[in-house]
């Protein structure tokens, strides 16, 4: 609850540092940090998403970056048909790439798009769809475990060959740039940015919010059991295909918000974003700063790009290694990420403290952030 | 290269004038080369260009070459018709039709002037070098001038062809020759009947060339010709049509057997350890590059051997990347146990510092693997054509398969590995020690992912980022094969790869990809352990 409070603040604070303050003051936040930290909230969002369903639910996703691209992608053509007119072939409607390539008229899956309510709708409708469709098929016949997470990182790499067509219409592997305004603002001014960093931090706060709530209602418990011993709640009479269904669709829909806030802030949106190895990358975010909790998936995955964007800085030939080393030392000595050690640290620190105290009840239940085996 | 190319031509002129002394002799050719002295325009050119051909010696062939080259020139001072080379060591002299070289002290480039020549008139050329090139002692030579005829069609090679038809003794050749005689009959003012038979005999052949000659005339017939010429064409379509598919049963089974090469060492990995090795594309790039490696070696220290480089690559690239996945079994994947997600996750990250590693050492362009002779090339089969590398690697990927399949059914070792895939405790509780079953199958797995990197580098690009392009493919063949059965994986990589072949021509390479995506995504809801799933009882949590 703090984290989320203190989410919300930065919300309201590091614009008001960046805009009121004079670029000399020493609290000034300058520009560029404050695109960086939009585009790590919308990093932070989409690992919080893949939490929710990893963490709580045991579904290793291997394509939740499709999620994200196609809701960057929906807000992508809406911002692509606010140009209008100011392309640099001037077709009113038709974008650049389109008269590029010949189109005559607009493709129908464009129509809508020039209104922001449309696109707004379609970002959360586009991958929840695709989620849906996908995982009632997976989930009905029991595809579990890495049968589908192969499953869905071939969805994902279906989508980038897929968008990397000229003729699907969405700009092929240029994808949608050159945006001039969402709206009605231009895209570019300190105080657009300013404004949809903190949206992205007032999403991020709903999101955190909405994990929290799901995970401690009745229904988390049910999530929980499902991921650690799902033939077990299935005979106890539950759904456990339901229950998957449900939060799998839920965590595609925020992917795709967590993209459509993203487009804007960096503003571009091309075929790379659906690349098999990006969606492997939110795991790592989400596995460091520790699956399961709430507020780890947040502090990985800030300080998984935080540390990408240094150290490329630094020495660009090494980042993979480094990220290399992240997946293995994560999985073998920080299985928990940091926030779950972190945790467990504190707990068994408290334990021991009570146990000085006096003679207490013997222990308190182990966190169970981390799947059991069952039998 | 010229020079050789020049005392054959010259040796085949001191045959021909002996063979055919009936025809007219070396004196008459070198007078009417001599006219090309005169010759101010490109007409007149082209009437001595025809008088030539009506002379039919082939004496001539040198010299009109030269002129189809521009390098037939003649002496402003006195008008000798010479071939005139000009290279920067100076001018070379030699005579049209012995070529022998011809003296000529301080000779400058501006004391010959060229005999014009056109486009037109090089199409001539060719035409009449053909006609007289038939009857060349050489097959191949006489091939390739029927072959020419055939595709120009070119009527006026009719009676040469006909000339050199009768004396024609090779069999072979002589069908050749009637092909080519039926293509100058079809543009030659001869009688119906005898075009029909020529329409008769093109269509009969049935390849892409015969197609593409009796289109060329199609509309200028009428009647009952036109009527048969679209008949013959029609049928040719639907044979080609025909022997397209097999084309395409061709390509589909080479990509297969690529795939199923990539595949066989994840599946059985897969199959016995239940954990998915995302790092067995890396094994292959690793073999990929143990080729490249080998071949150099050999290339500096052992010059001779290196048609064979690649037969010494197959052991290295095993021991490389077997020794590989040991070291990440034993250090690892055993910590792992029973958490498949995270191992996924862990050799993930092997695959990433394996790629970058390989980067750093090797630079991050592709490298050339070399194919060896008896790898390059290609046949024909009908009008299949077929590239020995193809061949070899479908071959090499069924070699493969039947070894692992006798280690697995034939030995110790897969008989424990079999023990491990039904039933890991059960196994365990009869002796097996199912780690050390682990540690090899894994060794195992990656060695045959290695020779198939070794296979792939004839292929393909050798490149760091090799075993991405395959993983995904592999992947899928074992999903849709099932594991724990070898003829899953071979079922599943052959009819991947044919299905994709044949949706290539429709959707397009990418378009088709995307739909088998869809179709194994909607298949595995009928079978969800893949075509060939292990029966079982377990229930897993």
């Amino acid at each position: 609850m703090i984290f989320i409070v203190l989410v919300l603040i930065s919300a309201l604070v590091i614009p008001y540092l960046n805009i009121a303050l004079p670029a000399d003051h020493a609290l000034h936040v300058q520009d560029y940090l404050v695109a960086l930290a939009g585009k790590f909230l919308c990093y932070a969002m989409l690992a919080v998403s893949l939490n929710l369903v990893w963490g709580y639910c045991g579904i290793l996703s291997l394509g939740h970056g499709a999620f994200f691209a196609l809701g960057g992608y929906a807000m992508g053509m809406y911002l692509m048909r606010q140009i209008g007119s100011r392309g640099v072939y001037g077709n009113p409607t038709l974008p650049d790439f389109m008269v590029f390539l010949n189109y005559k008229e607009l493709p129908w899956f464009w129509y809508g798009f020039d209104q922001f309510w449309f696109a707004a709708l379609m970002v959360v409708l586009v991958p929840g769809a695709l989620a849906f469709v996908f995982g009632w098929f997976a989930f009905r016949s029991r595809v579990s475990g890495v049968y589908l997470s192969i499953i869905t990182q071939a969805m994902t790499y279906a989508l980038l060959l897929a968008f990397f067509r000229n003729d699907m219409g969405f700009g092929g592997n240029n994808g949608l740039t050159d945006f001039k305004d969402i709206l009605g603002f231009n895209i570019q001014t300190r105080e657009t940015r300013a404004s949809l960093f903190a949206f992205s931090a007032v999403f991020l706060a709903l999101f955190l919010f909405t994990t929290a709530y799901i995970t401690r209602s009745r229904f988390g418990k049910l999530l929980v059991a499902t991921r650690d011993a799902e033939s077990r709640t299935r005979f106890l009479g539950y759904r456990p295909e339901k229950v998957k269904l449900f939060v799998w669709t839920l965590s595609a829909v925020m992917a795709g918000i967590a993209g459509a806030l993203y487009v804007p802030q960096v503003g571009i949106i091309n075929p790379g974003e659906f690349a098999p190895a990006n969606s492997i990358e939110i795991v790592i975010w989400t596995a460091v700063g520790g699956r399961g909790t709430i507020v780890g998936p947040v502090i990985g995955a800030v300080l998984v790009n935080g540390g990408k964007s240094l150290f490329t800085g630094w020495f660009p030939e090494y980042w993979l290694f480094v990220l290399g080393a992240l997946f293995v030392g994560t999985t073998l000595l920080l299985p928990k990420g940091i926030v779950g050690t972190a945790s467990d640290f504190w707990q068994s620190l408290r334990r021991r403290r009570a146990r000085r105290g006096g003679p207490q009840s013997p222990s308190t239940p182990a966190s169970d952030s981390v799947p059991q085996p069952a039998e | 290269m010229r020079r050789t190319f020049h005392q054959i031509i010259f040796l085949l002129t001191v045959l021909m004038s002996l063979a055919f002394t009936s025809m007219a002799s070396a004196g008459e050719v070198e007078d009417i080369i001599a006219e090309f002295a005169a010759a101010k325009s490109f007409k007149k050119v082209e009437a001595v260009i025809d008088k030539l051909s009506a002379l039919g010696d082939p004496a001539a062939a040198p010299a009109l070459r030269a002129l189809s080259e521009g390098k037939l020139k003649f002496r402003k001072s006195d008008g000798l018709v010479l071939i005139v080379e000009d290279a920067a060591s100076g001018l070379t002299l030699k005579d049209p039709i012995s070529s022998a070289p011809v003296e000529a002290a301080n000779a400058t480039s501006k004391d010959f002037k060229k005999v014009k020549v056109k486009n037109s008139l090089r199409r001539k050329i060719a035409a009449v070098l053909s006609g007289m090139t038939l009857q060349s002692p050489s097959v191949e030579r006489r091939l390739a001038a029927a072959q020419t005829i055939f595709e120009t069609s070119d009527a006026s090679a009719l009676s040469t062809l006909e000339a050199a038809l009768e004396n024609e003794q090779d069999d072979a050749v002589r069908q050749v020759f009637l092909d080519a005689r039926a293509a100058a009959i079809l543009s030659s003012p001869r009688s119906e009947a005898e075009k029909s038979s020529a329409i008769q005999r093109i269509a009969n052949r049935g390849d892409q060339r015969a197609l593409a000659l009796l289109s060329k005339f199609q509309g200028e017939f009428d009647g009952k010709l036109a009527a048969e010429l679209g008949q013959a064409i029609g049928s040719i379509k639907s044979s080609l049509a025909v022997w397209a598919n097999a084309q395409n049963i061709w390509y589909g089974m080479s990509l297969g057997s690529v795939l199923l090469l990539a595949a066989i060492g994840l599946a059985i990995t897969f199959g016995v350890m239940g954990v998915i090795n995302m790092a067995h594309g890396e094994m292959v790039m690793l073999g990929a590059y143990t080729t490249f490696t080998v071949q150099q070696f050999v290339g500096i220290y052992f010059p001779s051997l290196l048609p064979f480089a690649l037969l010494f690559a197959l052991p290295m690239a095993f021991l490389v990347s077997g020794c590989i996945g040991l070291i990440m079994e034993r250090g690892l994947i055993r910590h792992l146990y029973g958490r498949p997600l995270e191992t996924l996750l862990a050799t993930w990250g092997v695959s990433l510092i394996l790629q970058q590693t390989v980067r750093t050492i090797f630079g991050p362009t592709n490298r050339e693997v070399s194919n060896p002779d008896w790898m390059s090339g290609a046949f024909q089969l009908g009008e299949i054509s077929i590239t020995w590398n193809r061949l070899w690697i479908l071959l090499f990927a069924m070699i493969v398969f039947a070894a692992l399949y006798f280690i697995i059914n034939r030995t110790s070792l897969g008989l424990d590995m079999r023990a491990v895939t039904q039933n890991r405790r059960m196994a365990g509780a009869m002796g097996i020690r199912t780690s050390w079953v682990d540690a090899l199958t894994f060794g195992l797995g990656s060695g045959i992912a290695g020779i198939a990197g070794v296979a792939l580098s004839q292929i393909g690009n050798v490149s760091p980022n090799l075993g991405q392009s395959y993983i995904i493919d592999s992947f899928l063949v074992v999903v849709f094969g099932g594991v724990g059965n070898l003829w899953g994986t071979l079922v599943g990589a052959m009819s991947l790869g044919i299905l994709n072949k044949f949706m290539e021509p429709y959707a397009g390479a990418v378009l088709g990809k995307v739909i088998i995506l869809v179709m194994i995504i909607l298949f595995i809801q009928k079978r969800p352990r893949g075509m060939f799933a292990l029966k079982g009882r377990a229930v897993d949590a």
